[in-house]
C-alpha cells in the first residue's frame, strides 16, 4: 500500500509511512502488534489453505460430530462437522480465502472510485464539487444496511454484485475524507509550483496531492477493511451473500443458525473467526493512529 | 440561526425527494416487472395487462411518479403482496415494536457510554483509560450477529437464563427484550464511549480547566462543573447519528431473534420482492436517518456557543 520511492512528507502521513516501513516501530504500540498478528495469522491460513485444511471444504463426511471427537468412520474432527457432515475446520480455513479475497477487492474498488471523486471535488471545486458532494450526501443519508439490502435484493447476490454494492455505499465516505484532505493540500507551494510548470490537473492530483494525503487514508483503509468484512459477514448471515456451497463465514452462520440451540459450536466457531479478523484490522488502525499522533 | 435551520430542513426535503425518485426508478421503472411481482409468476399476460391498465401503469412515467408521491404523502402506501393487507397496517405496528427496542437500547447505552467515556477521558493515558478504550475496540469489532451468537450460546444454551427468541407471541414480554437490546448496546456503546473520551480528553487540556485545577478547586468539581458541559457537545451529535447505525443494527438483531420489528419487515419485504412494502420501509428508514442528522446538526450549532453567536 505504501510507495517507498516517495520522499517522506510532513506531518501525520510521514509518521505512518515510517511506521509501516520499519515494522519494528509498531512494537511501540501493543494493540497494533496484536492486530498485525491476527491479520498475519489469517493471511497465512488463507495462503496455505490447501495444506492446512484436513478435508475438502464441501465434502460431506459424517454429520453432527462434536468438536474434538472422532467420527464413526474413524476421521478426527478438531472443530466438529456441520449438519451436512462437512468438516468445520476445513470450511473455516477455506472461508478465510473467500473473505480475504472479496474484502480487499471491494475496499480497493471503493477507494479507486472514492479517491477519484474526492480529488475531482476538492481540486476542481465549482460545479463538480457541488454535484459530487450532493450525490454522496444522499447516498450517505441511507442507513448502510438498508442500502445494501436494496441493492443486493434488486441486482441479485453474487461476488461481483457484493463488490459493486460495497463500492457504491463506501465511495461517498472515502470521497468526503479525500476532499477534505485535498482542500487543505491544494494551496501548498508544491502544488503552485506544479501549476506554474504547466502540469495537467490530473497529474497534480495524482502525483502531487494524493501521495501527501496518504497518511489518514491508510488508517481509514484499515478501519474500512474491518467494516467491509462485517458487511460481507452480515450479508452472508442474512442469506444475501455468496451463493452456497462454497465456504463463506457469514453463510456458515446463516446455514447452521436454526440448530444453534442444540449445536452451538457450529455457529460460534465462524463467529470467532470473523470477529478475530475484524478485531485485527481495528487494532492495527488504532495502533497506527496512536503512533502517528505521538510524533 | 434561522437561515441555517431553514437550509438544513430544505436539504432534508431535497434528499427525501431524490431518494423517492431513486426508489421509484429502481422498483417501478418497468411496469411488466411490477405486475409480475404483484400478481405472482404464474399470472398470464392478459391478467398482467388488465392489472396494469386498472392501476394506471400505461400513463407516462412522470405522471405515475407524481400520483405515487401524492398517495405516499397522504399515507396510502398500497397493498402488501406478502401480507395481503394495506402496507400501513403492517408498517406502523412494526415500527412501534422497533421504537420500543430502540428506546430500551438507548436508555441503557447512553448513560453507560457517557460515564465510561468521561471516566476514560478524565485522565488520559491512565490504566482505566487504556482498559476502557481497549474494551470498546473489542466490542465494536464483534459484529451484531456474532455477539448475538455468543450471548445466546452463553445465556440461553449454557445457563438457560433467558428465552432465545423474541417473537412476543404471547403478548409483550420484557424478558424477550433483554437479549436483542443487549446485542445492540454491546456493538454500539464503544463508538459513543470513544467519542466522549476524545472530547473529554480535549477539554481537560484547555486553559480554563487548568486554571480551575490550579485555583485549588477539588478535582471532582472541576470535572463535573467545568469540563463536562463542554465535553458533552460532541457526543450529542454522535448519539443522534447513532440512530442511523441502530437502523442497520435492528435489521440483523430482529432477524436473529425473530423480533417482529421494522428491520425484520424491511428484510422480509426485500427478500420477497414485495415492492410497495419495500418502498414504504425504505422511505421511512431514510426519513428517520435524515431527520436525526438534521436534528443533530441544528442541535450541535445551538449547543456550541462559538458557532451560535457568529
Amino acid at each position: 500500500m505504501t510507495d517507498k520511492s516517495i520522499t517522506p512528507a510532513t506531518g501525520q502521513g510521514a509518521a505512518i509511512v515510517r511506521a509501516l516501513k520499519s515494522f519494528g516501530l509498531l512494537r511501540e504500540s501493543i494493540v497494533g502488534m496484536i492486530g498485525t498478528f491476527l491479520i498475519l495469522f489469517w493471511i497465512v491460513v488463507a495462503v496455505f489453505a490447501p495444506l492446512i485444511a484436513p478435508h475438502p471444504p464441501n465434502a460431506m463426511i459424517s454429520p453432527f460430530v462434536l468438536p474434538g471427537a472422532t467420527g464413526p468412520d474413524g476421521n478426527f474432527f478438531l472443530l466438529g462437522t456441520d449438519h451436512l457432515g462437512r468438516d468445520i475446520l476445513s470450511r473455516i480455513v477455506w472461508g478465510s480465502r473467500t473473505v480475504l479475497t472479496y474484502a480487499p477487492l471491494a475496499t480497493l474498488a471503493a477507494y479507486v472510485v472514492g479517491i477519484t471523486m474526492g480529488l475531482a471535488a476538492g481540486y476542481l471545486r465549482g460545479r463538480a464539487d457541488t454535484i459530487l458532494s450532493r450525490i454522496s450526501d444522499i447516498i450517505l443519508s441511507f442507513p448502510v444496511l438498508v442500502l445494501y439490502i436494496l441493492i443486493i435484493a434488486t441486482i441479485g447476490s453474487s461476488g461481483i454484485n457484493i463488490i459493486i454494492a460495497i463500492t457504491f455505499a463506501s465511495a461517498p465516505g472515502i470521497m468526503r475524507i479525500v476532499r477534505g484532505l485535498v482542500l487543505d493540500l491544494r494551496n501548498r507551494d508544491y502544488v503552485a509550483a506544479a501549476q506554474t510548470r504547466g502540469e495537467s490537473a490530473w497529474h497534480i492530483m495524482l502525483v502531487e496531492i494524493l501521495p501527501n494525503a496518504r497518511g489518514p487514508l491508510i488508517v481509514d483503509a484499515c478501519l474500512r477493511l474491518g467494516y467491509v468484512i462485517i458487511t460481507i459477514g452480515v450479508l452472508g448471515f442474512l442469506g444475501l451473500g455468496l451463493p452456497p456451497p462454497d465456504p463463506d463465514w457469514g453463510g456458515m452462520i446463516n446455514e447452521t443458525r436454526s440448530m444453534a440451540l442444540a449445536y452451538p459450536y457450529m455457529t460460534v466457531i465462524p463467529c470467532i473467526a470473523i470477529s478475530s479478523l475484524i478485531l485485527g484490522f481495528n487494532l492495527l488502525a488504532d495502533g497506527l493512529r496512536e503512533i502517528s499522533l505521538r510524533d | 440561526m434561522l437561515i441555517f435551520v431553514g437550509k438544513r430542513i430544505g436539504f432534508m426535503v431535497f434528499t427525501m425527494v431524490v431518494v423517492s425518485i431513486l426508489l421509484f426508478l429502481l422498483l417501478e421503472i418497468t411496469p411488466g416487472n411490477v405486475a409480475t411481482k404483484v400478481l405472482g409468476p404464474y399470472s398470464s399476460d392478459e391478467q398482467r395487462n388488465l392489472w396494469l391498465e386498472a392501476h394506471g401503469y400505461f400513463e407516462p412515467f412522470y405522471l405515475r411518479y407524481f400520483s405515487w408521491l401524492g398517495n405516499f404523502a397522504s399515507g396510502n402506501f398500497g397493498d402488501s403482496v406478502r401480507f395481503k393487507v394495506p402496507v400501513a397496517d403492517v408498517l406502523w405496528p412494526r415500527l412501534g415494536n422497533t421504537a420500543i427496542l430502540g428506546i430500551a437500547t438507548f436508555a441503557v447505552m447512553i448513560p453507560l457510554s457517557l460515564i465510561l467515556g468521561v471516566l476514560a477521558g478524565m485522565r488520559e493515558g491512565s490504566k482505566l483509560d487504556r482498559s476502557i478504550s481497549f474494551i470498546s475496540i473489542v466490542t465494536t469489532s464483534v459484529p451484531e450477529f456474532a455477539s448475538a451468537v455468543f450471548i445466546t450460546a452463553i445465556l440461553v444454551f449454557w445457563l438457560h437464563l433467558l428465552p432465545g427468541t423474541s417473537t412476543m407471541s404471547d403478548g409483550f414480554d420484557i424478558m424477550q427484550l433483554i437479549l436483542p437490546a443487549m446485542v445492540l448496546i454491546i456493538y454500539d456503546f464503544g463508538y459513543v464511549t470513544r467519542m466522549t473520551r476524545a472530547s473529554m480528553a480535549e477539554v481537560m487540556t484547555t486553559q480554563y480547566v487548568r486554571t480551575a485545577i490550579l485555583k485549588g478547586l477539588p478535582y471532582r468539581r472541576v470535572v463535573l462543573r467545568h469540563a463536562l458541559r463542554n465535553a458533552l457537545i460532541a457526543p450529542f451529535t454522535v448519539i443522534m447519528l447513532q440512530i442511523n447505525w441502530l437502523l442497520s443494527g435492528v435489521i440483523v438483531v430482529e432477524f436473529f431473534f425473530a423480533y417482529k420489528g421494522f428491520g425484520a419487515l424491511l428484510l422480509e419485504a426485500s427478500l420477497n420482492q414485495d415492492i410497495y412494502l419495500i418502498e414504504a420501509c425504505a422511505m421511512v428508514a431514510v426519513f428517520v436517518a435524515v431527520a436525526t442528522q438534521t436534528i443533530s446538526d441544528i442541535g450541535y450549532t445551538y449547543l456550541n456557543p462559538r458557532i451560535r453567536f457568529t
